[in-house]
């Protein structure tokens, strides 16, 4: 789960992680009270899930998504520009994103960037800080040109980060004195942040010094485990369901496991593993997966139902391919709910059922009573050929 | 032989009491498995299914009982306390069926048995079938939620981190008339007990097992390891699939652990190890059993 920057912001206030002053404004008028209390260098950054807003045009024509002014005024008018409008980045896609809420901050000038991470590293099974003299750029590109200008600090995970890592960390960043203190303070906040919320990763980039001496982080994100947002609802209640793939959003409801992708053939598959697969199949035949979706081990009719209404909702499926190992779970029900399904939603494309396991031979009856016209197909190759070939015909 | 599991273990299932664990739990029972006890705190006393009794905590049930092996079938929230309340009444293998556990509390299990000589399969795994030597190879172990019909007694190993997978590699197999010494399945998720490395060893020392599928995904680089070593120890025929060439970068794929982040974790690199290490690589899943054939020469 992602969160925006306001957010980030306020979570670093809670737990003591300097950052530039500054608040979120849903109108111009909260924008101007905010910006007179920032000084002379005021920065007004549209709230978006994504990258390049600097860079990015609004449907209206105003240019860039970031933007630093000196005076109050200039900050409302920017962000009565931005208020309402849909922004487009490269990474938003053509159709772009809403900008409902701006962040209004204190600019600050900036003497050096560094980069300061913690992560769940899945081979050490614990944490591991990463930080960089390189910020403010890709720290990808930095491990893969200067991988020597990177360092890491695992974390005991039971012991948790101790006061000899921390002065080792700030000591390969070059810090010292005064500032070596600051940041101590910032990497032991951050630290805790990332393990009392159940992060899998936090990153600053970039982690800053200001000409006047302060360490503050300047951006921030995050990355929460999904499996523990049961314990966490206030940072479940961050989760912005406009900045989601509605298709994803609609599927959460009903439990299912989807994530669009570009392709037109849908799938429909149990198991996470299996629904990998039967995508990397299509592909292996020359067709294009529209979706990833996992049912799960024990899907109700009322599920597969509802699984085939998302799919069936998205206008770029020209065919669907249902792919059920029945280990446990019955065939006749992932059956009855493409029967039930075909009822409620028009079934006007093709449709390709692979049954296999459990119950498998009343789950085939169930379909060939019916008058759902489908092909089926006994082996998974054969049915992810048929749902190719109906594309193509 | 087989591996970890065989006939004669005797097993324990925390969570008995619940829909899943029980309606599996059952299901273990019918396919011959030696389940002698169930856990379930407050409900220690009761009876499952008229002949498996139930205990407060694992302790009773091991000192009672001689299970050595204990599968998880309880809710996120409480399941790496089971865990460790496994571990510390001296069960030597842990089985985590539950889905969904914080990848924090893995990260504390895991570290907490560092040392200890319980091993920790899961979690969010399908867990262990040794089929067995009866007809139709009935009277095996069957540990979890995999079903136990498309199983038959032979000589293949089988690992990997995803469910349906399995059963779809398993099946193919078994309608190719290759039978499984154990079928062991380590879960998907990012923090787990056992990686396939561990597997890959155990069949490669054990006696029965003569050729050996390992089904991975894109995530971590489990596979690449496994595979790094196999190129120089592994005594016995290797086919392998990986899940998720076309999954797209930074996505979740349904398990925790299937994600491509920072450009690591492809698909693309997974076979590429493998291949290196002499490993026959499926280029379809439909394509598994038969990889196993071409494997095996």
């Amino acid at each position: 789960m992602n969160i925006h920057e306001y957010q980030a912001k306020e979570l670093f206030e809670k737990f003591g992680v300097p950052s530039p002053k500054g608040r979120v404004a849903d109108t111009a008028e909260q924008a101007l009270t905010i910006a007179s209390e920032m000084g002379d260098q005021i920065v007004v950054k549209a709230q978006v899930h994504a990258g390049g807003r600097g860079k990015g045009t609004f449907k209206n024509g105003f240019k860039g998504g970031v933007h630093v002014v000196t005076d109050a005024k200039e900050a409302s008018d920017l962000a009565a520009q931005m208020l309402g409008q849909v922004l487009v980045t490269h990474q938003t896609g053509e159709e772009g994103k809403l900008v409902s809420k701006v962040m209004v901050a204190e600019a600050v000038d900036i003497k050096k960037e560094y980069y300061l991470a913690i992560l769940m590293d899945r081979e050490s099974r614990s944490p591991v800080i990463v930080a960089s003299t390189e910020g403010g750029v890709n720290i990808e590109e930095v491990a893969a040109v200067t991988p020597e200008r990177i360092f890491h600090q695992t974390v005991h995970p039971l012991l948790g980060l101790q006061a000899y890592e921390i002065r080792k960390v700030a000591a390969k960043l070059g810090f010292s004195g005064d500032q070596a203190k600051q940041f101590g303070k910032l990497l032991s906040a951050l630290y805790r942040l990332f393990i009392e919320c159940d992060c899998s990763m936090v990153e600053i980039n970039p982690l800053v010094v200001t000409p006047d001496g302060r360490v503050l982080a300047l951006d921030a994100k995050f990355d929460f485990d999904d499996n523990a947002l049961y314990r966490h609802p206030d940072i479940e209640a961050l989760h912005d369901p406009t900045e989601q793939d509605p298709r994803e959003v609609e599927a959460a409801k009903y439990h299912l496991n989807y994530i669009g992708l570009d392709g037109n053939i849908a799938c429909l598959v149990n198991g996470a593993g299996l629904a990998m697969a039967t995508m990397d199949i299509i592909k292996h035949f020359g067709g294009e997966p529209a979706n990833f979706l996992d049912v799960g081990g024990g899907a109700s009719q009322e599920q597969v139902t509802n699984a085939f209404k998302i799919i069936l909702g998205d206008p770029k499926v020209k065919a669907i391919l249902v792919n059920i190992f029945g280990g446990i779970m019955d065939c006749d029900v992932i059956a009855r709910g493409i029967v039930a399904a075909s009822k409620e939603v028009s079934l006007n494309i093709p449709l390709v059922v692979r049954l296999e396991g459990n119950n498998v031979a009343a789950g085939k009856r169930t379909l060939a009573e019916s008058d759902v016209a489908l092909t089926s197909a006994d082996t998974l190759a054969e049915a992810a050929e048929k749902a190719v070939a109906a594309i193509k015909a | 032989m087989a591996i970890l599991v065989d006939e004669n273990t005797k097993i324990l299932i925390q969570g008995i009491t619940g829909s899943f664990g029980g309606r599996h739990a059952q299901l273990s029972l019918d396919y011959g498995t030696q389940l002698v006890a169930g856990v379930t705190p407050g409900k220690g006393g009761q009876t499952f299914a008229d002949r498996v009794p139930i205990f407060d905590t694992v302790s009773q049930a091991v000192e009672t009982t001689g299970a050595t092996v204990s599968a998880i079938f309880v809710p996120p929230p409480f399941a790496a306390d089971a865990i460790l309340e496994a571990a510390d009444a001296g069960c030597e293998l842990i089985i985590a069926i539950t889905e969904g556990i914080p990848v924090m509390d893995m990260m504390r299990v895991r570290a907490a048995m560092e040392g200890k000589k319980a091993r920790l399969i899961g979690p969010n795994c399908p867990g262990i079938v040794t089929p067995g030597r009866g007809q139709d190879s009935t009277g095996g172990c069957r540990i979890g939620i995999a079903p136990g019909y498309i199983h038959k007694r032979g000589k293949v190993g089988v690992v990997s981190r995803s469910g349906t997978l399995t059963y779809e590699a398993v099946w193919q197999l078994t309608n190719l008339g290759l039978g499984q010494s154990t079928s062991v399945g380590i879960g998907g998720d990012p923090i787990n007990g056992t990686t396939h490395l561990d597997i890959l060893k155990m069949f490669n020392d054990d006696p029965e097992t003569e050729a050996i599928i390992m089904i991975g995904e894109i995530g971590g680089a489990n596979e690449e390891i496994a595979a790094a070593w196999a190129k120089e120890y592994c005594k016995k025929p290797i086919a392998a699939f990986i899940a998720g060439a076309t999954a797209p970068p930074g996505r979740r794929m349904g398990h925790a652990g299937a994600i491509i982040s920072g450009g690591k974790g492809t698909a693309a690199a997974k076979i590429e190890a493998l291949r290196d290490a002499g490993i026959e690589v499926a280029a379809t899943p439909s394509d598994m059993g038969n990889a196993l054939v071409r494997a095996m020469g």
